[in-house]
């Protein structure tokens, strides 16, 4: 007869693995993916299998040349490639879209001890290290190929918040416009209504919590009418939706604290605001994200649940 | 406040049908070490021969129990046993005659007071029958009995398979209530609750329907939320206070007892047979006949399985108790325990343990733990050996209900890491202690 299996408690797991999680992020994401397709026309596809592929690739070969184990199956670069993918123009170079994933998996992530260790968003620092770099197409906005309310001519190339930067509010486009994602901008960030349900959709999964795009959104909902500016294009504009639900929410750069997602959330909208109402860049949703990254380990320290020790804590 | 805990699989397939009496094994091992405390001393040697309810081993300590034997025949030897937690303890073997005479001293307890309570309770061989394990007795024996506000009678079973406890409420509720008022006569305890999850609703309604005309006993129906029959967690949602870290339920007024414990003892007040047999749920992925079993305390697990039917697949892994908090038996021919309210035996496929990831931090860990701890940074802090950091996380506080493991999607062995960090923390303040008596 073989050995029994000699092993410490519990002996029962739940059927939810690291894999898993990522996958339902990947299907958050699809709705989005197709949208931009149908803005944007088929090239997004096509930045989006190039990130996808080069974040892929970059994670097997880093993991073999460092004899590190094999990571490729749980998916996450997947979703890294996936993100960083949305976060651009869709008149990306190629070979620059494929130097951002190779930035974001090897500097961001595995440089750091890859998954679970990375202290900011891969995607989101990727993304910021290419503006800098490559400024010129990351700026380069391209028209819708329609819209939903009329004449093509009227959607102006420009993102909606440069519109509003500008003072040029005549030509923005419509809040109909807005909502299925017919304006300029990255090309998976455009379609609030694929966003939210692959927000929801997460929510219902509970891979993410509800405090934290609570927090971001309701935060920059509350500032715009502070500051009277108009709310729902506030809301719809930049990076906002994209970064509350799929950004904000990564696991290992924000708190795992329903406290500190709270912080979190309202830090970042308060960043975004301050940028956007203030600052040189008209978007300030990545810059948000990331410096609130950067405050993650004391957040999470400072709203660490109090143990119920019931009053003895110097035992 | 809510606590928290997880939803697992309940898996309650043997509820529903009545507990099967077992023939006799060929032999009877019995650990004398089947509860928390100092190991029973034996008081038979080899040769001797024993009847059922014979005492063969006694208290040693304030914190012991005595062992009785579940069947007539000669004592084998007096022997040492591998248990499950790697100790070497003293063991005594009985090879039954199968005439299964019955002790000649066994007679109803004389009990007159709060005195002769306890020590009926004591002679009864009773311990926690609910998997801890803890003397019956001890809990009893306060000073002053009007710091006893209530009786916690915990029929949570919130572990998977396990049913042993609801057929002692289907089939012996009558003697939980006798308990009660035994309880009530010697010990003068005015509150008595009985707390069960609500996914045992034929239970419940037995409960329920001869407690109507008591004001005295409470039905408390629970979710099933898993870790519900945790002390500390029972005695939380019934009674609505928190047991201080190092400190028992006593310190807020309560005694806790195991259902199956007050039933046992209510029938041994009436007859005087001592803690020989019990009912053991046998169930698991590799079990071809899911059933209760009533077995002596000492049966090799190995035959009881085959009595029982035996398995349908190889055995991979054999738990005293559940899936959640159950111990991994050495070795097939381990025998039945005092505390052992099932064997769970898993096949292969069931008993692979899961692949291992890396961290995500995803905080599931921090947001199921029933106590709030933190498994998460509790891990860091002792890959780091950072007492001081394990001491400002409390993690001493753990129970180890496995609530972090269970949920983690990297499937981090949590709990283990929580046992190893209380380890380093109870080596360093001990530490601190001598450092502070040498100045």
């Amino acid at each position: 007869m073989s050995k029994l299996i000699s092993q410490v408690s519990p002996h029962f797991n739940s059927p939810r693995t690291t894999q898993k999680i990522m996958l339902d992020v990947i299907i958050a994401l699809l709705p989005a993916a197709v949208m931009s397709a149908v803005v944007f026309g088929w090239r997004s596809l096509l930045v989006i299998a190039v990130c996808v592929a080069a974040s892929v690739l970059s994670e097997y070969l880093f993991e073999k040349l460092c004899k590190r184990e094999n990571t490729v199956s749980d998916l996450s670069a997947v979703v890294t490639g996936l993100l960083l993918a949305f976060n651009l123009p869709v008149t990306i170079p190629l070979w620059q879209a494929a130097f951002g994933s190779v930035v974001a998996i090897i500097v961001v992530k595995q440089l750091f001890g890859g998954i679970g260790q990375n202290f900011a968003n891969p995607a989101i620092t990727a993304r910021i290290i290419m503006m800098t770099a490559f400024s010129g197409t990351l700026t380069t906005w391209t028209a819708p190929n329609f819209s939903l309310s009329g004449a093509v001519d009227a959607t102006s190339s420009a993102t909606p918040l440069t519109l509003i930067s500008k003072g040029e509010t005549g030509s923005l486009p419509s809040l109909l416009d807005m909502f299925f994602g017919f304006r300029g901008g990255c090309l998976g960030e455009t379609c609030i209504i694929a966003l939210l349900l692959g927000g929801l959709y997460l929510l219902m999964r509970g891979v993410i919590s509800w405090q934290t795009p609570v927090a971001f959104i309701g935060t920059v909902a509350v500032m715009s009418l502070v500051c009277g500016k108009d709310v729902p294009y506030q809301l719809m504009s930049g990076g906002l939706m994209l970064g509350a639900f799929f950004m904000a929410t990564d696991y290992s750069s924000t708190p795992p604290t329903k406290w500190g997602k709270i912080i979190f959330g309202v830090g970042c909208g308060l960043i975004t605001i301050l940028i956007r109402f203030w600052g040189n860049f008209p978007e300030g949703v990545s810059f948000s994200i990331l410096i609130m990254n950067i405050l993650t380990p004391y957040i999470t320290k400072l709203t660490r649940p109090r143990p119920l020790t019931g009053g003895a804590d110097k035992l | 406040m809510k606590i928290h805990g997880i939803r697992v699989p309940h898996h309650k397939n043997t509820a529903d049908t009545a507990p099967v009496r077992l023939e006799l094994p060929s032999v009877l091992t019995i650990p004398m070490s089947m509860h928390i405390g100092r190991p029973s001393a034996p008081i038979v040697k080899k040769g001797d021969y024993v009847k059922v309810g014979q005492k063969i081993a006694e208290a040693s300590a304030y914190v012991s129990a005595p062992v009785h034997s579940g069947v007539s025949g000669t004592v084998e030897k007096v022997d040492e046993i591998l248990i499950s937690n790697g100790q070497k303890v003293p063991c005594i073997v009985i090879k039954p005659d199968g005439l299964q005479e019955r002790y000649e001293g066994i007679k109803p307890p004389v009990i007159t007071d709060h005195k002769s309570f306890v020590q009926a309770v004591a002679d009864s061989g009773s311990v926690g029958l609910g998997g801890a394990g803890f003397p019956t007795n001890v809990k009893l024996n306060v000073r002053d009995l009007s710091e006893i506000e209530a009786v916690v009678i915990n029929a949570a079973e919130c572990e998977p398979y396990i049913t042993s406890d609801t057929r002692t409420i289907i089939d012996k509720a009558e003697y939980i209530f006798k308990g009660i008022d035994a309880f009530k006569k010697y010990m003068k305890i005015p509150r008595y609750i009985i707390g069960i999850e609500d996914n045992k609703q034929k239970a419940i309604e037995k409960l329920k329907e001869l407690s109507k005309d008591r004001d005295d006993v409470e039905i408390h129906v629970l979710p099933s939320i898993y870790p519900q029959g945790g002390e500390k967690v029972l005695v939380y949602n019934t009674m609505h206070r928190l047991i201080p870290k190092g400190s028992l339920p006593l310190d807020v007024g309560a005694v806790v007892i195991n259902v199956t414990t007050m039933a046992f003892l209510a029938e041994y007040f009436e007859t005087g047979m001592p803690l020989v047999e019990r009912c053991v749920t046998l169930d698991g992925s590799a079990v071809k006949e899911p059933k209760n079993v009533i077995v002596p305390v000492g049966a090799p697990i190995g035959e009881v399985i085959e009595a029982a039917g035996g398995l349908k697949s190889e055995a991979a892994k054999i738990i005293y108790g559940g899936p959640m908090m159950g111990i991994t038996v050495p070795d097939i021919n381990s025998p039945v325990l005092k505390n052992t309210n099932a064997i769970t035996v898993m096949d292969a496929r069931e008993a692979a343990p899961p692949k291992t990831t890396a961290c995500i931090n995803c905080g599931a860990c921090l947001n199921h733990c029933p106590l709030k701890l933190d498994p998460r940074a509790i891990a860091k802090a002792y890959k780091l050996n950072s007492a001081e950091d394990l001491k400002e996380l409390q993690v001493d506080l753990c129970m180890e209900c496995g609530c972090c493991s269970y949920v983690c999607p990297a499937k981090r062995p949590l709990v283990q890491t929580n046992k190893l960090s209380k380890a380093v923390l109870r080596i360093y303040k001990e530490a601190q202690k001598e450092k502070e008596g040498a100045k």
